[in-house]
């Protein structure tokens, strides 16, 4: 016997010889829909549907203005997420694999971002009648990256030492300063050549809601892809602390939830378990490793028919009994 | 005027007689079941095909008025709602219809490809619902598209599937994934029509009969209730 015979294996089913009756699967299936949509109705109508309204980046820079400066000097000087990710958006980081497996740097760059570029220097590149800024913009392109670099640590670093300090719940740096009235932030940072004036301007054209826009800014008149918005944001402060509040964290079953107390999805109840446990919760590769072992259990349950031991447990275990109670009484009073 | 016979190397009539061959009408709408279909665990998959009419139905209606139609008015809420609570619905009666299918090892008497399309057709809704969520166009939209593309990068599938970009996004959930989900419940419930319910086990037997028989595998027409079956050979239901 061959492989596949092998696991195929025996089958002693034999075809229905034995009684019908009439069932109507029409009248079932008119019945079935009028009831299911009466359910669905009936549960629209007791707790409706969630719609938290977006968040936008021009409310990000003025709830947290020092986070948004933050996550906008990381994305100048190359140190954010989105800045280190690798495929598909960018080569500067290796991405995630699995031993030898390495799809998503094989799969390649497939929605370039640059995001020192597309979200902080283009953005203010259609800022207009402001010399400062044009001039801060010229003087910023013209340097070496060397130099590039080393203004955009320096100003960087007394955010950092801000943010550490909030997180550790510390008194924060007086380096860094916030005006509540106008919501401009003060950095005091040497050697950060024109970097102040850049973020100046960054934070002023994202409080008139100009970067919004800026950041779908395409050859097409409609947009439709969020993806550089999406990312900067997903890179600052703000989604993160609305996601907290919303129990949608990873650490909270993340993905699978919903805000407010609908059930989200909840069919995703074993993909989001992985990351709650070890060794996936740790790792750094814990979505491939996730994406994997959740790719293997699909393959499994369409292969169940072919998988010994799995295959033989509805035999075993007998809920079948109960499946076909009055099958079998009806077997059993026949004399 | 006489009207020609349909020439054998006809295309059409040699698919219309292989259709018929395959599932005749009596088999494809038959009028009874074997007597043993009798339990509530089979109305778990109906409930399946009703809850996926009433998605789509409201779907039509949310897609009719455009994605943003929903968020501004009172009775596109309600009709998001529907929609919403239908695809919960969905969800659970399929799952407990799965469960229901393997604890029946309904693969068994050459029904493999019964499970087959319908444990396949359950892992299509998983990305046709995800996609749903991600086209929301508001906060739960923004987070989980944020989340989702990292599992998404991780394995490639986000150089061509880009959970960010709403408009793909919405095209996959509006046509292209409902489309695969539609094609794989009518080849789940054709199957099931031409192979018939699985029969339960037969008591007392030792044997593993949850096992697939080759034989019957390559001959579904002599497996299930593809036997002597009231309403195709008369016999009294």
């Amino acid at each position: 016997m061959n492989r596949l015979g092998r696991l195929r294996s025996h089958d002693d089913t034999k075809p229905w010889t034995g009684p019908y009756a009439p069932y109507d699967l029409v009248k079932e299936l008119c019945i079935a829909v009028g009831v299911i949509a009466l359910l669905a109705i009936l549960l629209a109508i007791l707790f409706s549907s969630p719609d938290e309204k977006p968040s936008t980046i021009a409310q990000w820079s003025k709830q947290m203005p020092i986070n948004f400066v933050t996550t906008a000097a990381k994305e100048l000087d190359g140190t954010s997420p989105t800045a280190e990710y690798g495929p598909p958006y960018n080569h500067n980081g290796e991405g995630q694999h699995a031993a030898f497996i390495d799809l998503q740097k094989w799969l390649g760059v497939s929605h370039p971002i640059d995001t020192a570029n597309d979200f902080v220097v283009d953005p203010l590149e259609t800022v207009p009648n402001n010399p400062a800024l044009q001039s801060a913009l010229a003087q910023y392109r013209a340097a070496p990256e060397k130099t590039q670099k080393a203004w955009g640590e320096a100003y960087a670093k007394p955010l950092e030492e801000y943010e550490t300090a909030i997180e550790e719940k510390k008194t924060p740096p007086k380096t860094v300063a916030l005006d509540p009235a106008s919501g401009a932030v003060t950095v005091q940072a040497s050697g950060a050549g024109p970097i102040p004036v850049l973020m100046g301007g960054l934070l002023g054209l994202a409080q008139s809601g100009g970067l919004d826009g800026a950041l779908l800014t395409s050859n097409q008149f409609f947009q439709t892809d969020y993806t550089k918005p999406l990312l900067f944001m997903a890179d600052g402060g703000l989604l993160a602390e609305r996601a907290e509040g919303q129990h949608l964290l990873g650490e909270q079953w993340g993905m699978m939830n919903e805000t407010g107390s609908y059930p989200g999805q909840t069919w995703l109840w074993l993909y989001t378990l992985w990351y709650q446990v070890e060794p996936f919760k740790a790792s750094e590769n814990a979505d491939i490793l996730v994406m994997m072992v959740m790719g293997v259990l699909s393959l499994a349950l369409i292969c169940i028919p072919f998988i010994p031991g799995i295959r033989s447990l509805p035999r075993r275990i007998p809920i079948y009994r109960l499946i076909w109670k009055e099958h079998y009484r009806a077997q059993k009073s026949v004399p | 005027m006489s009207i020609a016979p349909s020439p054998k190397t006809s295309w059409t009539t040699r698919t219309r007689e292989s259709a018929v061959d395959a599932l005749p009408p009596e088999k494809l709408l038959p009028d009874s079941q074997p007597s043993y279909v009798a339990s509530w665990i089979y109305v778990f998959g109906v409930a399946s095909i009703a809850a996926l009419i009433v998605i789509i139905g409201s779907g039509v209606i949310l897609s009719l008025k455009g994605p943003a139609w929903w968020h501004y008015t009172g009775v596109g809420h309600f009709i998001n709602s529907i929609h919403l609570w239908a695809v919960e619905l969905f969800f659970f009666v399929m799952v407990v219809h799965l469960w229901g299918k393997y604890w029946m090892a309904a693969w068994r008497g050459g029904r493999t490809r019964v499970w087959i399309t319908g444990a396949v057709t359950f892992l299509v809704a998983v990305p046709t619902a995800l996609t749903g969520y991600v086209s929301q166009q508001n906060f739960d939209a923004q987070w989980i598209s944020t989340q989702a593309k990292d599992g998404l990068n991780s394995v490639g599938v986000g150089a061509f599937f880009n959970v960010t970009n709403f408009g793909q996004m919405y095209s996959y959930h509006v046509l292209l994934l409902p489309a695969a989900v539609v094609a794989l419940v009518i080849a789940h419930v054709l199957l099931v029509r031409r192979h018939g319910v699985v029969p339960p086990f037969a008591l007392g037997t030792a044997r593993d009969s949850a096992r697939v028989s080759p034989a019957v595998e390559r001959t579904p027409a002599l497996s299930g209730v593809d036997g002597p079956s009231p309403a195709s050979s008369g016999a009294p239901s």
